[in-house]
């Protein structure tokens, strides 16, 4: 029963439900049980006890999206690295000359986002 | 035939089985750390609730259970409730594909490791709703580094993972603990062990790596506002859950699973996953936190052209030795280890020194230029 296909993707599925349903409910369950006492400043942002300061969505730094862009790259790199892994043996040299050929491309990118100093922090 | 019934009864001690590991590792590893933490500290940790303190979960448990469930005024409310459901996929999800011995898999996936590489992306998701709908400057900038971290850490997990597959053709679980059944890979290949290790404690924002959560300056990052059972939730289930799946897949893909000496059986799983765990616990109590650029650097500009190298590597090794790569690629992978012990001492040095002393230059070039040290608020 577990090696069927439609079984194991189904109960994927229901997995992520049941996981919806079991937070929803646990917290329900705790609401019943819980004292509640409310009031208009326990209900502020928390900023270590004083008035909250201006908006919370503030900018943030550009760097995270640089990183963001540089991952998918990366991950794009991930997503063809898997099915090539899978049938590298049959595919022999002319496999692996490609995936090298893809490999220096990659690592051209990754030493030019460097020498632009994308990689740095600060 | 009532399909319905019928898959549930299949599937329903699966989901049981999911939780059951959840739960049993949100109860067993924080009061393990904290124990564990606290000998290693030379102090006694939790010891009064119950014998040895054991008890002390299921009160933290209680307690965090009956707390008041507060929502900000200015969250998103739907996003706040959710969050923690999304995060909490990864742990739930991840091990279905996992196996527990060689007949009992939750769901068996043909594709495996795709599988746990494209769910385990979904605690970032998780972690950036909550701190993104919980309109807080503190969960903000938390959710942002924790964000930024998975993410470049994640590349040089994927290369690892990969490596995985491509010693042994199958993306199947299964079919990578049978491979083991001679010589564990992370023998064979113990730089892809030990990078797994360093990129999942950062992906799991584990000390030396746990600058979202640094509490020093973020109080406690993306789950600033979350209190109750929602950070119960974040700080327990989700938390220890993501290190336990972790461990788990890293003992299934590295250490041969549930295969062990003497017997085969999933007590060794449960083992190895102990070990594995005591190893993060150990690192918690021994390393500081890392600057946030020497943690993008690190991942960056050693991980990931590290990883890339010994995948290109281990490749041309199956290319030449179709039938007996396992020798040459340990060889290289042990040798590669003992350079880079030998060689980033030395090399790390320069390299902090040289940027200590250009950072040094800039602050006094901007202290002579606007007569302050200071720059504006950085994230």
């Amino acid at each position: 029963m577990t090696s069927d296909y439609t079984y194991s993707y189904l109960a994927v599925v229901a997995m992520s439900l049941l996981d919806i349903v079991f937070v929803v409910g646990i917290l329900g369950v705790s609401r019943l049980v819980q004292r509640r006492h409310i009031y208009p400043e326990k209900l502020t942002p928390y900023e270590c006890g004083i008035p909250p300061v201006g908006d919370s969505r503030a900018p943030f730094a550009v760097r995270y999206y640089i990183f963001a862009l540089l991952f998918v790259i990366f991950d794009v790199e991930a997503v063809f690295l898997f099915p090539w892994a899978l049938v590298f043996r049959t595919l022999g040299g002319t496999g692996f000359v490609e995936m090298m050929i893809f490999f220096a491309v990659l690592l051209v990118g990754l030493i030019y986002a460097w020498g632009k100093g994308a990689l740095e922090w600060v | 035939m009532s399909g319905v019934t019928d898959f549930l009864t299949s599937f329903l001690p699966g989901f049981l089985l999911a939780l059951a590991v959840i739960a049993a590792s949100a109860v067993v590893f924080p009061f393990l750390m904290r124990r564990v933490w606290g000998f290693m500290c030379d102090r006694l940790g939790p010891n009064r609730v119950g014998p040895q303190g054991l008890l002390q979960p299921f009160a933290d448990g209680l307690k965090l259970f009956v707390k008041e469930d507060v929502t900000p005024s200015q969250a998103h409310k739907y996003l706040f409730l959710i969050a923690p459901a999304v995060a909490l996929i990864t742990p739930m999800l991840t091990q279905v594909v996992i196996p527990f011995s060689d007949n009992y898999t939750i769901a068996n996936l043909n594709i495996g490791l795709i599988y746990l590489v494209a769910v385990g992306a979904f605690s970032v998701l998780g972690i950036l709703i909550a701190g993104w709908a919980s309109n807080n400057k503190y969960s903000l900038v938390g959710g942002l580094r924790a964000a930024a971290q998975m993410i470049s850490y994640e590349i040089p997990l994927i290369l690892n993972i990969v490596l995985v597959a491509l010693l042994t053709g199958s993306l199947s679980l299964n079919m990578i603990v049978g491979a083991q059944e001679t010589v564990w890979f992370g023998v064979v290949q113990p730089l892809a062990f030990i990078i797994y290790i360093i990129a999942g404690v950062a992906e799991l924002n584990r000390t030396p790596f746990d600058l979202p959560e640094a509490e020093s300056e973020l109080v406690s990052g993306y789950n600033t506002e979350y209190g109750g059972m929602r950070f119960a939730f974040f700080a327990a289930l989700i938390e220890w859950g993501n290190v336990t799946v972790w461990a788990m897949a890293g003992s299934t893909l590295f250490l041969g699973g549930w295969r062990g000496p003497l017997f085969n059986s999933p007590l060794w799983l449960a083992v190895k996953v102990g070990i594995i765990t005591l190893v993060i616990i150990w690192f918690f109590s021994t390393f500081p936190r890392l600057q946030i650029d020497q943690l993008m650097s690190f991942a960056w500009k050693v991980l990931i052209p590290l990883s890339l190298l010994n995948v290109a590597v281990t490749s041309g090794f199956i290319l030449l030795w179709p039938e007996n790569f396992f020798l040459p690629t340990a060889i290289f992978s042990w040798s590669s280890i003992a350079l880079f012990i030998i060689l980033f001492p030395s090399v790390i040095r320069k390299v902090l020194l040289r940027n200590r002393l250009r950072l040094l230059a800039t602050r006094k070039m901007t202290t002579v230029i606007s007569g302050t040290g200071k720059g504006g608020i950085r994230s």
